[in-house]
């Protein structure tokens, strides 16, 4: 039998009830000015959540849009459909973008990145582009705690179930464990597809009476307010919020995929949006609002799991695998016979009028009468700069002098501990859990970035998160500079050229001034590196309020960092290939090491100032690199990031069965910061030895130094100077079960 | 040489569908097309995929509802006239709930879904499946699943055992049948049976990933290959008589 919302008496709106749902008094008196009357209850609660953080970007969008968003490659700006859409040619396009769902995976795990995983891919499809690969940054606190354990083996299976079920490709992504994330971890997940540039869809509602159809799942009562949810700290309270984590269906997700697509392929779709935060309200008025029109939607015809729901719990509703379609008039049912056949259900709720309006009833009785326009970011939401002040931690921190931390002149243990640490160590333990390969387009999850080919082309995508959060923390607009750089590093070790970025911006209470700074900081160190390294930003998410009573995480942007290789037999991996081959190291050690690994391991603390990087030397190194690759010259390259060269040496090692013996020049370096600091701007490759000569010619014209460092060797050794000689199956054995026995 | 005709199964929920079909046709240069699960027959075809993924998104017991597809019914009876049937991955689940191949997969001993690289020994070279292998060869083929544990009573496991129905074991890189490399808890380190009649074969390994030398393996290969010489070796004998 079919479920009919109710019509039910409703609370009577007025300022009280306007702050419990999360507006502040001005934002009331706002809503008031723009209605010209109480709204009602329903009415309020549309406002709320389309007004909240998690929708409107109230506190955040005045900063980004000083970010650079436009680009010759871009297809759509920032922020105007639903996902970034960057042209590669060949008449395609790639749809991508990265979002949080932090707060829900702090309270419900597995359900909470499940549905994280599901939103960012209806996010993809629903432009029309069929995903292609996944990609997920996750954060957690320190592993030897048992609430932590809980959260990460919960959390990872919910990425893994989901994507696995659903049919897409997780193939690259971070996990890195800092204290600062015990309660409030996170979880940001990427999707990445690839669309035909004539089957693009539109996220807008056009053409009066053209239909409104709501697609896939029922609606129920799950996730109300999980937007609002989403904008506030976590707290004992979070706990009764539960139900406010929705729960996901990966094998509906699939049947709607591609559902979605074969509608979108008989030309007859006009729009399409994903329901994501806030369903039926945001759907409706953003669509409105982006194609200039309003709409008539009948809430009696929206299919619901649950009996008795009122206006105000359909409307806000968060139910999970949900589109909204708007379809041109005449052929609804050609487009609810593909959804048959796929055994999904598709309703006709409405119709788009003249605007701006947007009109909900059920049945004869209108419920709530708001204009679109008033309710969405670039319209009336409301948009704050806020109060900023330079943290007082800062002063402490950078005092911070290296004498004060004595050497551990055992620097074969330091190694060894070094590939230990969770964060270093290999994350096998959690991408074995993903299903890397299937579409079979994935030709590495394991070097420094993920490459996936294009089928019908020479091309393929180079795809990479990356977000150092020690970093931002010490030096928030460098560190977010350094954030954009290793991701593109990343990307160009792999052989491919960095063309976009995508970004998820984890941050605080932006009512904190010192919180503000971090974020205002880190926006304009995310502007610096990608004007420098040509990288638009294409879209992507804020997540604030990630603090809990204990603590506050540390200022976590995360770079979602798209590369594109235009002829797959010039790719390149990390790993060393044949015993004599020389290995480089490019790039300059500086012996920097603040905010590093090794520190975090000796002290237990985040200190000194993040590494210094210059941009314009960090695009040289990519040319010089990217010129090797092409040329063939180089035979690997592995980006130096977290544990210095150290760990990058032993790294390009594990998959080679050979050794490498090497020669450092320490000057008046102290030895462990020449071994663990992490500079940047440096890329260890090797090549044959008969290449020497044009490698230094090719880095010399770059301006960039070049200088070889050792050799590859047959013996299955790691030797360094006479500071370090251990053997590769020793430390691999190390690195590949650290986390694993953390966990046991 | 007439190109042979796969047929790929697509049910809701299958993913490794396209894959298969890619691997078939692409790739092992014959015909191969989808077939929509709703469909009660299955045409013109040679040989039949029963693709990997998540048919009905397995939240019952992985395969359990996907063999009630009308499809299935075209499928038995093609299998019982002696047609070609593989079953990957979830295909094998399918197969073994249709009743076309004995036992059944049961979760995985570490309760984790695995996707990895893995070597499986071939134990027989002579089905269908494997006449392009040598006996005892080392494939290196990709698994992705969380219900690969397979289990039989032990009768009938000494039944596989005896008539070599047992196809494919988890080894070690050399060969060595060992309980370390045994990803999922199989009974005998099983990855791959065929029926009493060798038309039918079930592998938890994803053949169709290890097809292509850009994405680094390609042993899955023989497997298409062997079924594709197996129809002109039959050929050749029916010319011959």
């Amino acid at each position: 039998m079919k479920n009919h919302p109710v019509i039910k008496e409703e609370p009577v709106v007025d300022l009280n009830l306007a702050k419990q749902h999360g507006l502040t008094e001005e934002e009331y008196a706002k809503i008031l000015q723009i209605m010209g009357r109480v709204p009602t209850y329903t009415e309020l609660g549309i406002y709320s959540v389309m007004w909240s953080e998690h929708c409107s970007y109230k506190n955040s969008i005045a900063l980004l849009k000083t970010l650079p968003r436009s680009g010759k490659d871009l297809l759509v700006a920032a922020g105007e459909e639903n996902a970034g859409l960057v042209d590669i040619g060949d008449g395609l396009a790639v749809a991508f973008k990265i979002e949080s769902h932090n707060h829900p995976s702090a309270i419900e795990p597995y359900q909470g990145a499940a549905t994280g995983v599901g939103g960012i891919l209806r996010d993809i499809f629903s432009m029309g582009a069929r995903p292609i690969a996944a990609l997920n940054s996750l954060r957690f606190g320190n592993l030897d705690d048992k609430r932590v354990q809980y959260l990460f083996k919960r959390i990872v299976k919910g990425i893994g179930d989901y994507g696995n079920s659903f049919g897409v490709p997780t193939v690259a992504g971070e996990v890195y464990f800092d204290p600062c994330y015990r309660t409030n971890p996170l979880v940001n997940a990427m999707a990445v597809g690839i669309v035909e540039h004539n089957g693009i869809a539109k996220a807008s509602a056009s053409g009066k009476d053209n239909s409104v159809m709501i697609v896939g799942s029922s609606t129920g009562r799950d996730g109300i307010h999980g937007a609002t949810f989403a904008s506030e700290e976590i707290s004992e309270k979070s706990e009764s919020k539960r139900p406010a984590v929705q729960v996901g269906d990966p094998f509906v997700e699939k049947l709607l995929l591609e559902a979605t697509l074969e509608a979108i392929k008989t030309g007859y779709i006009v729009g399409v949006q994903d329901m994501g935060a806030a369903g039926i309200t945001c759907s409706t008025t953003e669509m409105s609002a982006r194609g200039q029109t309003g709409m008539d939607v009948d809430l009696a015809k929206v299919p619901l799991r649950e009996t008795d729901m009122t206006a105000y719990e359909v409307m806000l509703s968060e139910s999970q695998e949900r589109m909204l379609f708007i379809v041109k008039k005449g052929h609804e049912e050609e487009i609810a016979n593909i959804f048959k056949k796929w055994d999904i259900e598709a309703e006709v709720i409405g119709k788009v009028t003249d605007g701006p309006m947007v009109k909900i009833r059920i049945g004869e009785k209108i419920v709530a009468e708001v204009n679109a326009e008033t309710l969405v970011l670039g319209g009336s939401a409301p948009i704050y700069y806020r109060e900023k002040k330079v943290p007082a931690y800062l002063a402490d921190i950078q005092k911070f002098d290296i004498k004060s931390v004595p050497e551990e002149k055992n620097y074969s243990k330091s190694l060894q501990k070094l590939l230990a640490r969770p964060s270093i160590a290999s994350k096998r333990w959690v991408y074995q859990q993903y299903d890397s390969m299937v579409r079979t387009n994935t030709i590495t999850s394991t070097a420094d970035a993920a490459l996936v080919r294009i089928k019908g082309t020479k091309k393929a995508l180079a795809l990479k998160t990356d977000g150092n959060g020690r970093y931002v923390y010490l030096n928030p607009r460098r560190g977010a500079q350094i954030a954009v750089a290793e991701s593109a590093r990343n990307v160009v070790c792999v052989g491919a050229r960095p063309i976009a970025i995508t970004n998820c911006l984890n941050f605080g209470n932006p009512y904190d001034p010192e919180v503000y700074w971090q974020f205002f900081e880190a926006i304009g160190g995310i502007s610096d590196a990608c004007k420098a390294l040509e990288t638009p930003v294409t879209g992507g998410n804020v997540s604030f309020y990630n603090e809990s009573t204990e603590e506050s995480i540390y200022p976590t942007p995360v770079i979602g960092m798209l590369g594109i290789v235009d002829d797959v037999s010039n790719i390149c991996n990390h790993t060393f290939k044949s015993a004599g081959d020389l290995i480089w190291e490019l790039g300059i050690n500086y012996g920097e090491l603040g905010g590093s690994e090794y520190l975090q391991m000796q002290t237990g603390k985040a200190y000194g100032d993040a590494p210094k990087l210059d941009l314009v030397k960090e695009k040289a190194l990519y040319d010089v690199v990217l010129e090797l690759i092409q040329k063939k010259l180089i035979k690997s390259a592995h980006d130096i990031a977290d544990g210095g060269i150290g760990i990058t040496l032993a790294e390009s090692l594990f998959e080679s069965k050979l050794g490498a013996s090497i020669d450092l020049v320490a000057k008046d370096l102290r030895i462990d910061c020449l071994l663990f600091g992490e500079s940047q701007s440096r890329i260890v490759v090797s090549s044959s030895a008969d290449d020497k000569q044009r490698i230094m010619d090719i880095a010399q014209r770059h301006k960039i130094q070049a200088v070889v460092i050792g050799k590859v060797t047959k013996e299955e050794k790691l030797v360094i100077n006479e500071w370090i000689e251990a053997n590769v199956s020793d430390l691999k054995n190390i690195y590949d079960n650290a986390i694993e026995s953390c966990l046991k | 040489m007439e190109k042979i005709k796969f047929g790929v199964i697509v049910f809701p929920g299958s993913n490794c569908d396209h894959d298969a079909h890619y691997a078939s046709g692409q790739l092992a240069g014959q015909d191969s097309r989808l077939i929509w699960h709703k469909e009660h027959s299955l045409g013109d075809v040679d040989v039949v995929i029963v693709p990997g993924g998540f048919s009905y998104g397995d939240y019952l017991r992985c395969g359990a509802i996907a063999r009630f597809s009308p499809i299935m019914k075209d499928v038995v009876r093609f299998a019982g006239k002696g047609g070609i049937v593989i079953g990957i991955c979830n295909g094998f689940q399918i197969l073994t709930e249709a009743g076309l191949l004995p036992g059944v997969l049961l979760r995985n001993e570490s309760l984790l879904f695995v996707c990895r690289n893995v070597s499986i020994r071939t134990e027989n070279i002579s089905t269908r499946f494997t006449g392009t292998c040598q006996k005892g060869e080392v494939l290196n083929v990709p698994i992705a699943h969380g219900d690969g544990n397979y289990f039989a009573e032990a009768d009938t496991i000494r039944k596989l055992e005896e008539n070599g129905q047992v196809v494919f074991r988890y080894c070690d890189e050399n060969g060595r049948v060992t309980k370390e490399s045994n990803p999922n808890g199989s009974v005998n380190n099983i990855a791959g049976i065929v029926n009493e009649e060798g038309n039918i074969l079930g592998m938890m390994p994803h053949p169709e990933r290890a097809s292509d030398a850009l994405l680094g393996l390609t042993d899955g290969k023989k497997i298409f290959e062997s079924i594709i010489h197996s129809f002109v070796s039959s050929a050749q004998q029916f010319a011959a008589v």
